[in-house]
């Protein structure tokens, strides 16, 4: 049986991961190598890099901690940020990514899923999408990390993004993000229910009982968090076990 | 030496990076004398099946593989391994290697997400020297849409989803195919790939 994925993000700026963790044995606290070792550890089934930087500068520098990453996490991983183009992808993926995320990009220039689906497989372009709720069971994409609001709306954006060949969906809960009051299952479930590629649900995660809640509740296939595992709140193996004690399957 | 042969077809760093983790030796070719001197050799591969064929056969590659891998270790990964049966069937039907009996087909069942994508567990179905100290409860990574569809004595290992996905085959002799990504799966993939490199007399 397929295993539900527990997915650490983590947020790197010039080569540094953003917000500092206090691992044990994790000599250099925003060594972003060092910090996916840790997960690795735990058991986190992929690890996300998101590159903040990627829109200005330092894009190289981020990709040698890609580098480096791959040659000692034999996990899957996915980079996200600053991907514009289908060299972008190539680029990241040369440096041992396993998929890229693409969001901003893919709203402006919807083409960079098909080109990228067509060239690289599908199996390697995840849709990262910023949605927040403005009616009841209502939702519009938002871009540039949840500042601009395009109008579009999330059911509609999903179905454009399966045709165009997306292989998976990364959906944030712009409402739910920060918040710590648990993924926004309502928005999941609506997700879910409207497309047949993998969803990982992203944003709002506090405590551990949320995310078995959002397996339990929603057809996503994996779940991703990164202040609370960056904190140390909680484990990826302590999130593992709580939901296999409530008999969601887990690795 | 472990050749992984370079088609332009495939992750091929990452499987690099678990070789040289484990201090296998290997190196990635794309010519012929480079794979009959090897004591081993990888097929990697992801996208579409024909498309590798075809990038497989420009390389000029398909005649010494047949030969090469009827005499020592073989292992497809991936694509890599939906390559080595007898044919595919994404978009339209297409010859493979036919180093194995069987055909490729897409996955499909109402309700099922695809791409199976993720970790799912082995089920051991018969002795595969790959599977040496692989336990019971063992999970690997896949990432495919399209699935084998061969006999039963050829499978090492299956998962569930939607019925039984062969993930692991073998010809019995020196031909080994994976469906999931071991370079991918944690120390599981490892300690696979691991008895794959012991293989090597």
């Amino acid at each position: 049986m397929l295993a539900k994925r527990i997915i650490p993000c983590l947020d790197v700026r010039n080569g540094k991961v953003v917000k500092g963790v206090n691992f044990e044995g994790v000599r250099d606290v925003g060594d972003p190598v060092e910090c996916a070792e840790e997960y690795n550890k735990q058991g986190a089934d992929e690890i996300v890099f998101y590159d903040i930087t990627a829109s200005y500068e330092g894009r190289g520098v981020f990709l040698d901690v890609v580098r480096e990453t791959a040659k000692k996490v034999f996990v899957p991983l996915t980079v996200g940020g600053g991907i514009k183009t289908v060299d972008d992808i190539r680029e990241t993926l040369r440096a041992g990514a396993d998929k890229v995320s693409v969001n901003s990009q893919a709203v402006k220039n919807p083409q960079l899923i098909r080109d990228g689906a067509d060239i690289f497989g599908s199996q390697c372009i995840c849709v990262g999408i910023d949605a927040k709720k403005i009616a009841a069971h209502k939702w519009t994409v938002f871009i540039n990390g949840g500042r601009v609001d395009m109008g579009i709306d999330l059911i509609d954006w999903v179905h454009t993004i399966e045709k165009l060949g997306a292989g998976e969906i990364c959906l944030n809960s712009i409402d739910a993000d920060g918040t710590k009051n648990g993924f926004d299952i309502e928005m999941l479930k609506a997700v879910c229910d409207n497309c047949n590629i993998p969803v990982i649900a992203s944003g709002g995660a506090g405590k551990i009982s949320d995310f078995a809640e959002v397996f339990e509740k929603t057809g996503a296939t994996a779940a991703l968090a990164a202040s609370l595992f960056h904190f140390r709140e909680l484990t990826v193996g302590e999130v593992k076990d709580h939901c296999r004690g409530r008999g969601v399957s887990v690795r | 030496m472990i050749a992984i042969i370079d088609y332009g077809a495939g992750n091929i760093f990452s499987m690099k990076n678990a070789l040289d983790y484990l201090r296998l030796e290997n190196t990635l070719v794309s010519d012929e004398k480079s794979i009959r001197a090897a004591d081993a050799v990888i097929l990697p591969g992801v996208g579409a099946f024909p498309a590798a064929m075809e990038k497989l056969s420009g390389t000029g590659l398909i005649g010494v593989i047949k030969e090469e891998a009827a005499k020592k270790p073989f292992l497809g990964i991936c694509l890599g391994m939906q390559l080595i049966f007898d044919k595919g069937y994404e978009f339209g039907e297409c010859g493979g290697l036919g180093l194995i009996g069987g055909d490729v087909r897409k996955m499909e069942d109402t309700g099922l997400i695809i791409p199976h994508m993720g970790w799912n567990k082995l089920e051991k179905l018969n002795d595969c020297p790959l599977l040496a100290e692989i336990g019971e409860d063992e999970y690997v990574y896949f990432v495919h849409s399209y699935k084998a569809d061969c006999d039963d004595s050829n499978i090492s290992a299956y998962c569930e989803y939607g019925g039984k996905v062969p993930a692991l085959v073998y010809d019995g002799k020196f031909v080994y195919g994976a469906q999931f990504h071991p370079e991918k799966s944690g120390s599981t993939g490892l300690n696979i790939l691991k008895n794959f490199g012991g293989l090597i007399k």
